[in-house]
């Protein structure tokens, strides 16, 4: 149990001290980078209560995908930084505005369970024991059958997410020369090759 | 005191016993490898490969280890240091990392952890960001444009790489590595009557996701054919062209431990891990472990002969072949094993 | 719980020692090795002449395409991964709930397919 509680206060502070520098540093592709650390400790934590596939799939999706994504658009766009940072003190107020309800809206999710110990007990889907079900196989249980709306829902806005993306950002280049690759594979040798009898000294 | 030891002291030394004598073994494996590779590059072009440092040229590779710690390491004037020098150090230490959770045998396993298969693809999604940060703090156009270019291919091909685990998956039922390899004591062969044989194993009933993932695995580490953003003739070492010496090298040992892991990872999921080919007495008196070793040496002898006579692909054919070959095909596959196993009544 | 968390002990030590064995690699040069620099050396690698231009190029759409495409398929995958490893015992209404999604998204491709989003990269 000191072990557990040894890694949980690292990975804290270590994720909330990254959380800082991502807003504070110097160079956006810095604070994307911290922001990767903050994943890692989030997925920290993550295994920590247990659930080893949502850690998992953090490394996977959120860095190897989401980051991925950000770091290539924060390292080709020619930011000015400088003249972004001169905007920050005038949003100050209202970043804290933010920061405040975020904290409020937290402590109402956690100070309910203990002012009302039955919501904390009631629990929707009780997961079966560690030992009979590992965790993956526990969640395929339950996803495809009993929360087979939200399911489907994810892959609606997978969709969406698709074409949203394809029509926001693909432009055709005019005047372009395609390559079409099974007619070129379906090259016979009659059509490509011709068999010419050159008398020797003659040429073509 | 005693009780701090016991719980604490003594666990942790026999874990860093063991993980020292695996990455000790692993890294001299690997040299050995490197070695092995332009041996049988050579061969293909019918000549001899290094054969001066050592006999038959066995100690090359650490005489290359030799030569680049004594050359002088040069960091570009305009490139990000800090950068710099991090994103090799994160290349060797996730290629390294991933090997905590490959069973050599039976219980011969550093970390048997219920999620080892998605461990393993967690970490080769993570490899990408020693290639773009390398190719971004140099800050010179071309080993950025080759980061990119590297980083676009390995994320293609991921996909098709973890549609072929899920197909495995369908079979085995089971996250953890340990778990894949024994499901493969019975299989196709049993049902024809040969039990415990190398027909029971996966690459059998599932052929086609053998060869996507075998070639996909290519494609990951930047290896021929699809070594466009790294090789002399193209764009001159891609994004590693401003490094020297160590650096240099630790890409070069992350990219052939990462090559070393895909074939490791073939031998898990579709050859049988450590699994004897007959189940005969005599071959099961053979440790697991040289079997592992030698199907995994088997199935890079494949990588190295593919790099000596398959010419390289150009980068929109790589793309294509990754998004509208591999992509369609392994979806396609994933449906047809599920419905197989599903009207076949074994799941 | 301690079961599972035992298991994930032996990675972090793994990771760790790596870790230590990459910086041996790394600062073994700085100490060992014999240094001259030179203002030639330090420049950056353009075939022997000195840089164009700056070394931002142009923002080229495909590579945000081609991770976004990637983000959609990631998470594809990860949806089928606790599917697949509960498979056993299933029965056909999960079998077909899960066809309905990959049917979703394989239309979202066929989508990209026609449209070219998937060409000349």
């Amino acid at each position: 149990m000191g072990l557990q509680t040894l890694f949980f206060y690292l990975f804290a502070f270590i994720a909330v001290a990254s959380a800082f520098m991502v807003v504070s540093a110097r160079n956006p592709v810095y604070s994307v980078l911290f922001l990767i650390l903050t994943f890692f400790n989030a997925a920290g934590l993550f295994l920590l209560t247990g659930a080893e596939f949502l850690a998992m799939i953090l490394l996977v999706v959120y860095i190897g995908a989401v980051a991925v994504l950000f770091l290539f658009v924060v390292m080709m766009l020619d930011v000015d930084f400088a003249q972004m940072r001169a905007g920050v003190l005038e949003y100050a107020p209202i970043g804290a505005l933010v920061g405040l309800i975020l904290a409020a809206e937290l402590i109402i999710v956690v100070a309910g369970s203990v002012f009302s110990p039955e919501i904390a007990k009631t629990v929707p889907m009780p997961i079966p024991a560690l030992s009979q079900r590992t965790n993956t196989a526990a969640l395929g249980d339950v996803i495809y059958t009993h929360y087979i709306y939200f399911f489907q829902i994810a892959g609606l806005v997978l969709f969406v997410a698709m074409i949203g993306a394809i029509v926001l950002t693909l432009r055709h280049r005019p005047n372009i020369k395609r390559q079409n690759i099974s007619q070129q594979v379906g090259r016979t040798p009659e059509t490509a090759v011709q068999v010419v009898k050159v008398r020797p000294g003659q040429g073509l | 005191m005693d009780g701090f030891f016991s719980t604490y002291v003594w666990p942790a030394a026999i874990m860093i016993g063991q993980t020292l004598l695996l990455l000790v073994a692993l890294l001299i494996f690997i040299a050995y490898i490197l070695l092995a590779d332009r041996k049988i590059w050579a061969a293909v072009q019918l000549r001899r490969g290094p054969n001066v440092v050592g006999p038959f040229g066995l100690f090359q590779s650490f005489a290359d280890l030799l030569k680049f710690v004594v050359k002088e390491p040069v960091i570009p004037a305009s490139a990000n240091k800090v950068l710099f020098l991090l994103a090799p150090l994160v290349t060797v230490t996730l290629a390294l990392a991933a090997w905590a959770v490959v069973p050599l045998n039976e219980n011969w396993v550093i970390a048997n952890i219920n999620v080892g298969i998605l461990y393993v693809l967690a970490i080769s999604s993570l490899e990408v960001y020693g290639i773009i940060m390398g190719g971004w703090a140099s800050n010179s156009k071309y080993p950025f444009l080759s980061a990119l270019r590297s980083a676009a291919q390995m994320v293609s091909y991921e996909v098709s790489i973890g549609f072929v685990i899920v197909t495995v998956l369908l079979c085995v039922g089971s996250l953890n590595l340990t778990d894949i390899v024994n499901s493969q004591r019975d299989g196709l062969g049993t049902m024809i009557g040969l039990p415990g044989s190398f027909l029971d194993w996966y690459w059998l009933p599932l052929f086609p996701m053998f060869i996507v993932f075998f070639i996909s695995a290519l494609a990951e580490t930047n290896r021929p054919p699809f070594d466009l953003v790294e090789a002399e003739s193209e764009l001159v070492a891609g994004f590693m062209v401003e490094y020297g010496s160590t650096p240099y090298m630790m890409f070069m040992l992350g990219e052939y431990a990462a090559i070393c892991l895909m074939c490791a990872l073939t031998t898990i999921l579709f050859l049988g891990g450590w699994l004897p080919p007959v189940d005969v007495w005599f071959l099961n008196w053979v440790p697991g472990i040289i079997w592992f070793v030698l199907k995994a040496t088997l199935v890079f002898f494949m990588i190295a002969m593919v790099k000596a006579f398959v010419p390289r692909y150009r980068y929109d054919q790589l793309m294509r072949l990754g998004w509208k070959v591999f992509l369609p095909l392994s979806l396609v596959m994933v449906f047809l094993v599920a419905v197989t196993l599903k009207l076949g009544g074994w799941a | 719980m301690t079961d599972l968390l035992g298991s994930y002990i032996p990675i972090a030590i793994f990771i760790g020692i790596s870790l230590v064995i990459g910086l041996a690699l790394l600062v073994a040069p700085f100490a060992v090795a014999f240094k001259a620099p030179d203002s030639e050396k330090l420049s950056a690698y353009e075939c022997g002449f000195n840089a164009f231009d700056d070394a931002r190029m142009k923002f080229d759409i495909r590579f945000y395409l081609v991770s976004i495409l990637f983000i959609i398929f990631d998470l594809e995958v990860a949806f089928l991964f606790p599917w697949a490893v509960a498979f056993k015992g299933m029965g056909w209404f999960g079998f077909w709930s899960m066809m309905v999604f990959l049917g979703v998204l394989t239309v979202g491709f066929i989508y990209e397919w026609k449209k070219g989003a998937l060409e000349w990269e």
